[in-house]
């Protein structure tokens, strides 16, 4: 495929539509390329993380580092591999798999208690383990204030513990029953 | 600025923070990390599905990078007809048209030097009358300028008056905003010094109509600038301050959030809107694509460039309101005019990345939901 060239060919387009499992029509995959030369602004036919970074909605996300590791340096075409979980063409399962490979960041198919806890650190940034809560007297329940503590509490109550290794299956067992919204519209002219 | 979540913010200390109102309200659904009901689950937990929503969101589309694109007019010489008719403008733009434009600018720029250098080196005693022939002669090669290009502009509203304590704000979306306007009325203006011939203009001609110069990538040069605006704008007889609060050009099509150092002079705001008719070209700058003198050159050979520019009723700051709101008011009544979308962004984050702030409230009201579920039984 071109890397410089701005023009895609239907040979083009069908190759990434085969190899995102039909999660976009072909106009979107048009306008997703649209956009991956608009973010490529040095046209090396890939996007760096800087790239990335300079769309502040982006860069404001408290996950974006974790996402950056699995963009950075991806071509058009693993580009649309990528956002594939978020087409509402979607399967849960596909989408399950994501989630699970943004946990699983050393990609060993094995979530661990640190891989779990680093996320909620991400998504909560200073404000678990800083945060003074006062004890509730009349109730007299514990005093929460770390993430360690959070997350092995609500690990036990489903029946792990801080050793359990999780894989993809406990992944849809855990998440598969809950409604999972994740769903991207690709604008298109 | 927003605080009635529990815990602290933790102020940050980078400037843009002060410069904008509460983002939340113009983000999308979503922006705060939604909060379901009931104790505590590993699911919950483990379910990071809205934020990567917002993160795949932001990297199929977003409002910021809109403001910057500029977005080249369909072609239309792909007819059989059409294209011979398009290479004879082609020949008519570069082969006729710019060379007699190049000869008139010429001619402008030797008669405003024979004019300006005398004046300036001779009338170094009679302050009050070489003021007047500078501004006349600024006005002029503006002029010129303008003719260079077939300008075709049409002025509405009432020819802005020289009164002290009175500052014009307009949109940004090249550096010939700044000479349209001041074809009409001299004004002072603040400029980004930049480099090459373009700096040399700024440091020779434009100080005779009084411009104050800032550096974007100096921290404190804020402040001494903040000065020389307050010191500028009480003057009874320097020209009327013109300033671009977005800080930044933008395609002409969506304003991005002023600045709101202009509106804490105490001086009356005269908004001026400014929309340019993609017609002929795009008079968009896009400064990370083209340099200046391309950008000229670029408007040299197109047919013409149209604009409208109206001068709008003069604000000022209403009692309960803060110079924040009294910017995004005028920035409504501009946008309105000339048909731009607002995008809640700062034009500086072109050059920078986003104050943690906004990752921090998010984080902390995920955190906040995450313990008060946690305690319920």
């Amino acid at each position: 495929m071109g890397n410089t060239s701005s023009m895609l060919t239907q040979y083009d387009i069908e190759e990434v539509q085969q190899h995102c499992n039909n999660a976009f029509s072909q106009q979107e995959i048009v306008s997703l390329y649209e956009r991956f030369c608009q973010l490529d602004r040095n046209g090396g036919g890939f996007v760096s993380g800087e790239e990335f970074l300079s769309v502040p909605e982006f860069a404001v996300n408290p996950l974006s580092q974790r996402l950056l590791r699995m963009l950075d340096g991806l071509n058009f075409k693993e580009f649309v591999a990528f956002l594939s979980a978020f087409s509402p063409r979607a399967t849960v399962q596909q989408k399950i798999e994501f989630i699970f490979k943004v946990y699983d960041s050393d990609g060993n198919g094995k979530v661990t208690f640190n891989d779990m806890l680093d996320v909620l650190h991400d998504l909560t940034g200073q404000f678990i383990s800083e945060q003074q809560r006062e004890v509730d007297l009349i109730l007299e329940m514990p005093l929460f204030t770390d993430c360690k503590q959070v997350l092995t509490k609500v690990l036990e109550e489903a029946g792990y513990n801080k050793e359990s290794l999780l894989i993809m299956s406990d992944f849809v067992k855990i998440l598969g029953s809950s409604g999972l919204k994740m769903e991207v519209e690709v604008p298109v002219d | 600025m927003s605080s009635g979540k529990g815990g602290e913010l933790i102020p940050s200390s980078s400037e843009l923070d002060l410069d904008r109102p509460n983002i939340e309200d113009y983000l999308p659904s979503g922006s705060s990390i939604h909060e379901p009901l009931g104790k505590l689950r590993l699911c919950d937990l483990l379910d990071i599905s809205p934020t990567l929503t917002e993160a795949a969101g932001a990297i199929v589309d977003d409002s910021f990078t809109q403001c910057f694109k500029s977005n080249p007019p369909e072609p239309w010489n792909w007819n059989v007809y059409l294209f011979p008719l398009w290479c004879c403008g082609v020949v008519i733009r570069y082969l006729i048209l710019f060379p007699v434009r190049v000869i008139v600018l010429t001619v402008g720029w030797i008669i405003f030097l024979s004019c300006f250098i005398p004046v300036h080196l001779l009338l170094k005693g009679h302050d009050k009358l070489q003021k007047n022939m500078e501004r006349a002669l600024v006005e002029l090669i503006c002029s010129f300028f303008v003719a260079s290009w077939t300008g075709v502009i049409n002025y509405h509203g009432p020819r802005p008056s020289m009164r002290p304590k009175q500052v014009f704000v307009a949109n940004h979306t090249s550096m010939i905003d700044f000479i349209i306007l001041e074809q009409m009325s001299s004004f002072a203006v603040i400029m980004q010094k930049h480099p090459g011939w373009v700096g040399l203009l700024q440091s020779t001609i434009l100080e005779s109509v009084g411009c104050i110069w800032f550096n974007r990538t100096e921290a404190k040069d804020r402040e001494t600038v903040t000065k020389k605006l307050r010191e500028h704008s009480q003057g009874v007889d320097n020209n009327p301050l013109l300033i671009f609060p977005e800080g930044t050009c933008v395609n002409n099509q969506y304003s991005v959030m002023f600045k709101k150092g202009a509106f804490e002079l105490g001086c009356t705001i005269c908004p001026i809107a400014i929309k340019y008719n993609k017609i002929f070209v795009d008079a968009f700058w896009n400064s990370r694509k083209q340099s200046f003198t391309m950008h000229l050159l670029q408007l040299m050979t197109s047919w013409a460039v149209v604009c409208d520019v109206w001068y709008l009723e003069p604000q000022n700051l209403r009692p309960d309101e803060t110079p924040i709101e009294f910017a995004e008011r005028v920035r409504d009544i501009i946008s309105v005019r000339a048909g731009l979308k607002k995008v809640p962004w700062d034009g500086y984050l072109k050059y920078s990345r986003p104050s943690p702030k906004h990752r921090e409230q998010k984080q902390q009201s995920f955190a906040e939901s995450v313990l008060r579920r946690l305690e319920e039984n």
